[in-house]
């Protein structure tokens, strides 16, 4: 379970990085979003793999570590709000600068 | 009164929220309504951050435990002389950068205020709590403002740096995050003071894991703080903004910067046993190297906003070289030229935008220009700011410089110190007399020259860059007492038990005194 999860986020980080690293912005974002979905993958399991246990503590009974729960909400959130911007932020470009690569210009 | 003073600590966070907000429902107001409160509430943040200044001068450790969990169950706000000095600088700044904006680079004022005190909001956050994962929110919070007061007023230029700048600072939030987790993964916590005793009793296997993610966090910073060869974003996203944001700018860097010193002297510093000084290979290289890249820039620069930039990319160079060579000597060093640079790269470039609007189509760019009228005053404002700037005696650049070669000597990586430093001012302040020389005195003869120039400059419009550089002749006049005080902060960064023992014992007791 341990390793599979490893090898999800490691895919995930690896093409996220390899599409940030594209010239067009379309790419770049989906790169990004990619990329902080592995990290919020990553942080959920920092509070190790459970299952079928609650997040809450109570005697003798094994719990799930609730703050990388509340960690990876917050993550979230954030990561939800700038993709949102940054996708406005590349339709403007694509608007005023006449094309959708990342510098504005077509011969890079 | 006691019961205001331990809510003192917040205060600089909820001013510039509650702002923000006010000023996010009053957008359907006149104009001048949301520039009164939008004036009142940083003149007022000013107020309370020397409140906050007093309250740490003595050497006390304030931990504001947000709904009164005890750390490290909980998330502290914690006001050292180190946090309450970089507020104070803030409000200082925001304070004359705010009194400029007023004059045309606000437009209809409609979201430029709300943007301004949400940057400042995030600022204040980011310095002011304990918590690494707090940290994260709040450049979070400090980032999405300044996307958006970047891009404000538009233009195509302006939209490209936007467009970098933004996607370089999620791919760095998204490493923060790696690394945060990764350190919580192995350590179980993520208040500093608490991260910094766990490492000290880390086992041997996850000490690779450790020191990955104490690396990756300081990468994270370095892209913050213009660190080479993570400083390329900066002269894009600088150089094209406006004036008023590009100087609020200044204090970015200035973020990432005291992430670095806090991680550097708290977190990898001497109380954290087998990690300890994990940053010291790297920082004073690396800084050195940016001191040179951004004086290459500067010299190749075609405009003077973008000679601006590129001095903040040298300031936060030498900034960071000076927290490379250690100790409190070095650290009291840093911390005065940090309140030094950020004053005067703010001047210049809200001094660039003044002369840039005399200046009609020739704007800032270095070519001859029309001649300007009030040309000597003019002249006589970027002489001062460039002098101070460069680091020529007898203002405070000079006094900054010599104390970080003074706190060198005798250090290792002395000869590097000095040879970088002295050559890179002495090529700074000839790249700026020159492009002294080509705005003001090289004059285009044609004849369509003079009907091109812009509007005479007024007295007003200098105000907010006299002020900054006034408070930089201020630096110099109290030398004394703002060294002293520097100093201090230095000594409490390297008493960093002091720091952990007030964050965690706050714990069993109230708020410590």
């Amino acid at each position: 379970m341990e390793a599979l999860i490893a090898i999800v986020i490691g895919v995930l980080t690896a093409s996220g990085v390899y599409l940030s690293l594209r010239g067009r912005t379309f790419p770049v974002v989906l790169g990004l979003t990619l990329m902080s979905y592995a990290v919020n993958l990553f942080l959920f399991v920092m509070g190790r793999l459970m299952i079928g246990v609650p997040p809450v503590i109570q005697e003798n009974a094994s719990y799930a570590d609730p703050l990388p729960q509340a960690l990876v909400l917050t993550a979230i959130v954030i990561s939800f709000g700038m993709t949102a911007f940054v996708v406005v932020l590349a339709l403007r470009a694509r608007a005023e600068l006449g094309n959708d690569h990342v510098d504005g210009e077509e011969n890079h | 009164m006691d019961h205001l003073v331990n809510h003192l600590v917040i205060a600089p966070l909820l001013l510039p929220l509650l702002a923000g907000i006010a000023l996010l429902l009053l957008r359907g107001s006149a104009t001048p309504m949301r520039q009164t409160v939008s004036l009142l509430a940083t003149f007022a943040l000013v107020v309370i951050a020397f409140q906050l200044l007093l309250q740490v001068a003595d050497g006390s450790v304030l931990v504001y435990r947000l709904g009164d969990w005890p750390a490290p169950f909980g998330i502290v706000l914690v006001a050292d002389r180190l946090s309450a000095m970089m507020v104070l600088l803030t409000a200082v700044l925001s304070a004359s950068v705010i009194l400029y904006a007023l004059r045309g680079a606000d437009h209809d004022a409609r979201f430029f205020h709300v943007l301004f005190q949400m940057q400042l909001f995030g600022i204040n956050g980011a310095f002011l709590t304990g918590d690494l994962f707090n940290l994260f929110v709040f450049f979070e919070v400090l980032l999405i403002a300044s996307y958006g007061l970047l891009l404000y007023g538009g233009g195509a230029d302006r939209t490209r740096a936007g467009l970098h700048y933004v996607v370089l600072n999620l791919v760095g939030s998204t490493l923060f995050l790696f690394a945060v987790g990764t350190l919580y993964g192995v350590l179980g916590t993520l208040n500093m003071a608490d991260i910094t005793q766990r490492l000290a009793n880390i086992s041997e296997e996850d000490l690779g894991v450790v020191r990955a993610a104490g690396l990756l966090l300081f990468a994270v910073f370095a892209l913050k703080g213009a660190l080479a060869p993570l400083h390329l974003w900066l002269p894009g996203a600088y150089g094209h903004t406006s004036a008023p944001v590009a100087a609020m700018f200044a204090i970015m860097t200035k973020v990432g910067a005291y992430a670095i010193l806090r991680a550097h002297s708290l977190m990898f510093g001497p109380e954290s046993g087998p990690v300890a000084g994990l940053l010291d290979p790297w920082l004073l290289p690396l800084a050195l190297i940016t001191v040179v890249a951004g004086t290459i820039g500067l010299m190749a620069s075609k405009r003077l906003s973008q000679q601006a930039a590129y001095l903040v990319v040298v300031s936060a160079g030498t900034l960071l070289a000076a927290f490379g060579i250690g100790g409190a000597e070095a650290f009291a060093a840093g911390l005065y030229y940090l309140l030094h640079s950020t004053l005067a790269a703010a001047a210049v470039f809200l001094l660039a935008d003044v002369i840039s609007k005399a200046r009609g189509n020739a704007l800032d760019r270095l070519i001859p220009g029309p001649e300007l009228a009030r040309g000597q005053l003019l002249a006589g404002v970027f002489l001062v700011i460039a002098l101070a700037i460069s680091g020529m005696p007898p203002l405070s650049g000079f006094v900054g410089k010599w104390l970080i070669l003074q706190a060198s000597i005798g250090e290792p990586g002395m000869p590097w110190v000095f040879a970088v430093l002295l050559v890179t001012s002495l090529l700074g302040i000839m790249t700026l007399a020159r492009s002294g020389t080509m705005l003001f005195f090289r004059i285009d003869e044609s004849p369509t020259a003079g009907s091109q120039a812009g509007k005479p400059v007024t007295v007003i419009d200098l105000g907010s860059p006299l002020a900054l550089a006034l408070m930089g002749i201020g630096l110099v006049v109290y030398a004394g007492p703002v060294y002293e005080f520097s100093q201090a902060a230095a000594e409490q960064l390297l008493q960093s038990e002091a720091y952990i023992s007030a964050v965690l014992q706050a714990a069993t007791g109230g708020p410590q005194p």
